[in-house]
């Protein structure tokens, strides 16, 4: 991750002066040598889902971080709690996820520093990572991520966001990232078109329909997951749960060998 | 994402991926101006290869109460272009107590493309609304920022299958006994509405809905219609 | 204000603990013309006394858009509240850009706050010399500060500020449990008008032409209305008895009006 992210608005307005020269020299030294940019995501998360119903937003993602094919990290956490408005959920290089986790948390800090009960809701969260993976993308060093931002306005309104590495930012009823695109977001849309008036209970069941879809079709994926809720008055998410699966017709199948 | 095949040798050749920084997020806008109005239309389907990322994504802004500015092509760019635009907009209000008319928006939408030259917007603009004049006024732009004033335009994913009909059936070209009548805003409006319906049909980066605005002296009227959500 | 040897610089405090460079700032601000702010349950309003400066100029202008959630309204320096309102814009559009939403009032005074302060304490510059009510709205509802030059900042019910503003203070002080609970924007102008029209010497009158009045709400993007637009707030107080009198109280009655303040 070289090339510090450094629009952040949100720091002490009076910049240090040995702050800025320090930088200036850095920057000045690396370009004797070639500059390092994330060329390839390298541990990896898959699919987020994202579902926004009646009472509230529900996002969820499994707990693997594969090393290309090899299921490396079997127990880490895709899904962040920013504040009691929002929950993030990230697909693509974990490293450069906890480096935006890492972004948000100072953010929530500083916010909290100042004591005015100023905080960002979900709009204004991911408004605020669309600029942070743009202008990475515009150094051509992005940081390799979609990230799906789930929460509610001010106004306490459902909000479901979508941004990737590009900065391509939508919101929707639904969405989903990687693979998840392909295979649970035609049954989320499905789902919706029959029961437009879902409730968070019958959303944490379609997630967990979905999640098992594509355990059994992704292989870069994981039959332990977190589903994360936020409902008018908080935020939460689940510790990591399982679904239950029938590989009994696997047996059945024959000619293929 | 460009797929780059090493054809060096190797037993197997490699597949590498490359960081791309633009996507096609499809799309299309058409306008045409009339003598004292202007129609906007635009599909509000976002796409990413094969994958329909949403299907309701408005890619028409109000940018003042007699101008409309449509964008496709990288959504990413859209987005920063057009909140890039708002601020200025504001900036133009603050400083000079009105609003900025169609002319001036026009121009500076131009400038603002071209600033970013050697790594431009993929964004292909309109701007459509009432000009200085009352008059109907439509802009249509390259990415790079050159832009001309016409009566007529189709831009985006489906501008190729558009365009032609516009120039038949607006520009009177290729017709033997054309009677060109005024245009009403009922006509270009249902005239619109059957081009997406149409392009719809023939091209998979449009489709889902059109949302079609008529702008006149009494305002901006917005309506949508359902396409093809296949 | 008399002269002593203290006050060459703002870097310099005087044995009694005070600086008063910072003080002379805001003796400017009593100069200005007089302007108040008030905000109600859903909105805040602020309303302003123009004043031209000779019968030959224009009434300059006193209150001055932020965004489509702020304003403000200005008393004492002309130039530095261009100057600030210019500063308090670019943080507004800069939140917007970053957030896509309005920055939040208590945000935007802290930071003119900040960039008042550095004019406190470094040697050759000067504090700002203009006071600054601003009126905003966000999320936690309609808000009333006032910024004083000695970059102290102050969240308030309502607040009167410029030339002959005690009387107005009086009016305020004297409604100022009222105002919370008014809903209608029209009756929470025509008391600020009220206030206003106490800041005037007995034999002048709020016109079309001295008065300035803006106000935002929660579904309301800040106005500012001039001229013969505010016609119909004068209405609503015309049969009024004036009640402030003359302010003969008010020790910053004799104060000099200058090209410079308004």
């Amino acid at each position: 991750m070289a090339g510090m992210y450094t629009t952040h608005m949100h720091l002490p307005r009076m910049v240090d002066m040995k702050e800025k020269v320090a930088e200036f020299w850095q920057e000045e030294a690396s370009l004797s040598q070639p500059r390092k940019h994330t060329l390839q995501p390298i541990v990896t998360g898959t699919s987020v889902l994202g579902i926004k119903c009646r009472d509230g937003v529900v996002v969820a993602a499994d707990t693997l971080g594969s090393y290309g094919s090899l299921a490396r990290f079997r127990d880490i956490s895709r899904l962040m709690k920013v504040n009691d408005s929002t929950i993030i959920g990230g697909f693509g290089d974990y490293a450069d996820f906890q480096f935006i986790m890492k972004l948000l948390e100072q953010q929530t800090i500083d916010d909290n520093v100042v004591g005015d009960g100023v905080y960002r809701d979900a709009p204004s969260i991911h408004n605020w990572l669309r600029c942070v993976l743009y202008n990475r993308r515009s150094k051509m060093n992005p940081l390799w991520n979609t990230i799906v931002v789930a929460g509610r306005d001010f106004a306490g309104k459902p909000y479901l966001g979508y941004v990737d590495k590009i900065g391509v930012s939508f919101t929707d009823k639904s969405v989903a990232t990687g693979f998840g695109s392909y295979i649970a977001q035609p049954m989320m849309r499905k789902a919706m078109e029959e029961n437009p008036n879902m409730s968070v209970e019958e959303a944490k069941r379609l997630m967990e329909r979905c999640l098992k879809v594509l355990f059994y079709r992704d292989c870069r994926s994981l039959n332990r997951f977190q589903i994360g809720v936020v409902t008018e008055t908080e935020s939460s998410i689940s510790d990591p749960i399982s679904a239950e699966t029938d590989w009994s017709i696997g047996a059945n199948p024959s000619g293929y060998e | 994402m460009a797929v780059l095949v090493d054809e060096g040798y190797q037993t197997h050749p490699t597949v590498q991926h490359r960081f791309f920084p633009y996507a096609q997020n499809g799309g299309t806008v058409v306008a045409v101006a009339g003598e004292d109005f202007s129609v906007v239309g635009c599909d509000t389907r976002l796409s990413e290869g094969y994958s329909i990322l949403s299907r309701d994504v408005s890619k028409v802004r109000k940018m003042t109460k007699s101008g409309l500015l449509g964008c496709v092509g990288f959504h990413g760019d859209v987005l920063t272009l057009t909140k890039m635009l708002d601020a200025k907009m504001k900036q133009y209000k603050h400083t000079h107590g009105k609003d900025m008319s169609c002319e001036a928006m026009a121009q500076m939408l131009s400038s603002t493309l071209y600033y970013r030259r050697f790594f431009p917007y993929w964004v292909y603009n309109m701007v459509a609304g009432i000009d200085n004049n009352g008059k109907g006024c439509v802009f249509s732009y390259d990415p790079v920022g050159s832009y001309e004033r016409e009566t007529y335009r189709a831009c985006g994913s489906a501008s190729a299958i558009i365009q032609p009909l516009l120039d038949n059936q607006l520009g009177y070209k290729n017709q033997s006994n054309a009677n060109p009548a005024p245009l009403t805003r009922d006509r270009v409006r249902t005239m619109v509405r059957d081009i997406f319906a149409a392009a719809s049909e023939r091209d998979i980066y449009t489709g889902d809905e059109v949302e079609i605005s008529v702008i006149d002296a009494n305002g901006i009227d917005t309506q949508r219609f359902p396409l093809r959500s296949d | 204000m008399y002269r002593n040897q203290y006050d060459n610089d703002v870097t310099v405090w005087s044995p009694q603990g005070r600086i008063h460079q910072i003080e002379y700032a805001m003796e400017a601000v009593k100069q200005g013309a007089a302007t108040l702010g008030i905000k109600g349950k859903n909105h805040s309003v602020l309303v302003a006394l123009k004043r031209a400066s000779s019968d030959l100029s224009s009434h300059q202008k006193k209150v001055i858009p932020i965004d489509d959630h702020a304003g403000i309204s200005i008393a004492g320096l002309t130039s530095d509240a261009r100057i600030l309102s210019r500063f308090m814009r670019t943080e507004c559009l800069n939140h917007r850009y970053i957030y896509g939403s309005p920055l939040s009032i208590s945000r935007l005074v802290s930071s003119v706050g900040d960039k008042a302060q550095t004019g406190t304490q470094i040697m050759g510059r000067r504090p700002y010399g203009v006071g600054l009510l601003v009126a905003g709205v966000d999320e936690a509802g309609p808000h009333i500060y006032y910024i004083c030059p000695s970059s102290n900042f102050y969240e308030c019910k309502c607040m009167a500020i410029g030339a002959r503003s005690q009387s107005a203070r009086t009016y305020l002080e004297r409604h100022k449990d009222e105002f919370k609970e008014v809903e209608d924007l029209g009756e929470l102008i025509a008391h600020a008008l009220r206030a206003l029209r106490d800041c005037l010497p007995n034999d002048n009158e709020l016109t079309t032409k001295n008065v300035s009045v803006g106000y935002v709400g929660r579904d309301v993007e800040f106005t500012m209305k001039d001229d013969e637009d505010v016609e119909e707030y004068l209405k609503m107080i015309e049969g009024d008895e004036k009640k402030g009198g003359s302010g003969s109280a008010d020790p910053e009655q004799g104060a000099e009006e200058t090209m410079e303040t308004q």
